[in-house]
């Protein structure tokens, strides 16, 4: 089975966000750069599906500038066979623009299986692996949080609000996964050492502008939160006074 | 300037809230900068587009079929970008809920244009410019997409839905029949109906102060009295106390409710910013210093064990049931 893996790389969690000089990205001194957690699903998944299948390949491509090969050997240290790196410095917010690339990369290229994250927590637009998926015209689903392939047929299952969608498709196909599809494994020690070795390949790729201009990033309006009520179950009137009278919630 | 056009989000045949409210950002765009609102209802037969009219519509357009009654990825977004096509719309809007989530970028990868998902203000001018959370809410970018046309959906509970008395009036379009290439064949309701945490006005979070979770009846029981949706902390999520769909934060869900209510929750930097942008925040902590409290609107420090019971006895009293 020949599975293509797509990741990428994006601040941690914990970060605290600092707003650049230039009024439109992140600070990027001092920020932690981790595999966007949702990515380490498609990873893990991707390696499962591999050692059921008793043989392939597992492929781990990213999109971005050179630090993005470290996001590479993170997967590669997971198990992942070898990396591609599509190089660029450009990084537009108009999702479409990736996913030209991305598809043009794994186009014709025999996958049997293509992942993503459901999203990056970076950008968090959700967009990219379902645009490749059309752009190649796949069968895709998103979100998954549950996987079963046999004989070349998949059912997949997603959250929606109060429920539980099942999906049934045929190979080759785009999925993007969500938290709940697998635990991901922690690169071993041999596995990192061995992720030195594996072949990485870099491509320099040219993205178009897209139709999306960045007029600013902004930290969110700060609240002015702090007012304690009472103290114990006899602040409790207190409370609800303040829900229906002041903030009129109730 | 050419129209909006609206998917208007059903399920089991009847419209969501979210339809409402994306015909009410979708009024705001087309006031300002001229054109039509045009709704598209894409369901079983039977499915009522009544309503749509006055919620903002000045047509609906219906694409109805009984293979359609559960959300099919490929016919639908075949059904939508014709539509788009057809109208020569400026911009292509929906709810940012699970189905609208997927359909955006199918629809806006077939038009070859820009998506924004989960937008909280939406302003026409030259261009449309848009306000997204990003970081799961740590910043927000304004963007300017200036690409004709663009695919946008708004986030839930931002855009209160109107009443703006147009025509709405019905017309029937092609639902298409072609075989979807991934096929939703199911779709399995938990044993209780859960009200979705993105998509509740109210949220009643619990963490790891709950100690366990069996205690988490108590927060089930506030959620019921207020009619409002449980929600989680990733600490709580990780130990497999509560289900990944509850999950409010950086990996799991981000919320803006009228009402949210952080009960043994500390405020860890990635939880804050999933919740930050509700309106109005409580937050019941037994230590004074937590930081949950310096961005809650109101606080109770305390024993949550006593204070949750108290609490949840007074809102059934507060609102009569």
């Amino acid at each position: 089975m020949k599975l293509a893996v797509c990741i990428k790389r994006v601040p941690d969690t914990e970060t605290r966000i600092k707003i650049a000089a230039d009024g439109k990205s992140i600070e990027e001194s001092g920020v932690k750069f981790v595999l966007n957690p949702y990515d380490e699903y498609a990873v893990e998944e991707a390696l499962k599906l591999k050692e059921q299948a008793g043989g392939g390949e597992v492929v781990a491509v990213s999109l971005g500038g050179d630090a993005s090969q470290e996001t590479i050997r993170t997967a590669l240290a997971m198990g992942a066979d070898r990396g591609v790196l599509l190089k660029t410095a450009a990084r537009p917010l108009d999702p479409l623009e990736p996913a030209k690339a991305l598809a043009a990369e794994l186009k014709d290229s025999g996958y049997d299986l293509i992942l993503f994250g459901k999203l990056a927590i970076d950008d968090y637009n959700q967009a990219v692996g379902t645009m490749v998926a059309e752009l190649l015209g796949l069968p895709s689903v998103s979100s998954i949080a549950h996987l079963e392939i046999a004989d070349r047929k998949g059912t997949a299952e997603r959250e929606i609000e109060g429920g539980v969608e099942v999906v049934e498709f045929t190979l080759p196909a785009v999925l993007t996964t969500d938290k709940g599809l697998n635990e991901p494994r922690y690169p071993a020690l041999r596995g990192i050492m061995m992720a030195k070795k594996k072949p990485l390949e870099v491509k320099e790729v040219q993205l178009g502008g897209g139709g999306v201009e960045i007029l600013e990033l902004a930290l969110p309006p700060e609240r002015s939160g702090g007012k304690i009520v009472g103290e114990g179950a006899g602040a409790v009137p207190a409370l609800i006074d303040a829900l229906r009278n002041e903030a009129k919630v109730l | 300037m050419p129209g909006v056009l609206v998917v208007a989000e059903q399920r089991d045949g009847k419209v969501k809230r979210i339809a409402h409210e994306t015909l009410a950002a979708a009024r705001a765009v087309a006031d300002n900068a001229g054109g039509d609102v045009h709704a598209l209802v894409i369901g079983p037969s039977g499915t009522s587009a009544e309503g749509l009219g006055n919620a903002g519509a000045d047509k609906v357009a219906l694409a109805l079929d009984d293979a359609l009654a559960l959300y099919q990825g490929d016919r639908y977004a075949t059904i939508v970008a014709a539509r788009a096509k057809a109208g020569g719309y400026a911009v292509v809007l929906l709810g940012s809920t699970a189905l609208g989530k997927d359909l955006g970028p199918r629809v806006a990868a077939r038009l070859g244009c820009p998506l924004a998902n989960d937008v909280t203000s939406i302003v026409a001018g030259a261009g449309i410019t848009v306000t997204r959370p990003v970081y799961s809410g740590k910043a927000v970018y304004t963007m300017k997409i200036s690409a004709v046309p663009c695919v946008v959906s708004v986030r839930p509970n931002v855009f209160a839905p109107g009443a703006f008395g147009k025509a709405g009036v019905h017309e029937t379009v092609a639902a298409g029949s072609e075989e979807p290439r991934a096929k939703t064949v199911q779709v399995k309701e938990p044993e209780r109906a859960a009200l979705d945490v993105a998509e509740a006005s109210i949220v009643v979070s619990g963490g790891r102060g709950l100690k366990g979770p069996e205690n988490f009846h108590l927060i089930e029981e506030l959620a019921a009295a207020l009619g409002g949706a449980t929600g989680a902390s990733r600490a709580v999520v990780d130990a497999g106390w509560r289900p990944h769909a509850e999950q409010v934060g950086q990996t799991g869900k981000t919320v803006s409710p009228n009402l949210y209510f952080a009960v043994g929750i500390s405020g860890a930097i990635q939880h804050l910013a999933g919740m930050r942008s509700s309106k109005i925040i409580v937050a019941i902590n037994k230590d004074a210093d937590a930081p949950i409290f310096k961005i809650a609107d109101y606080g109770i420090v305390g024993d949550l064990f006593e204070i949750l019971p108290k609490l949840t006895e007074a809102i059934k009293q507060a609102r009569g049931n």
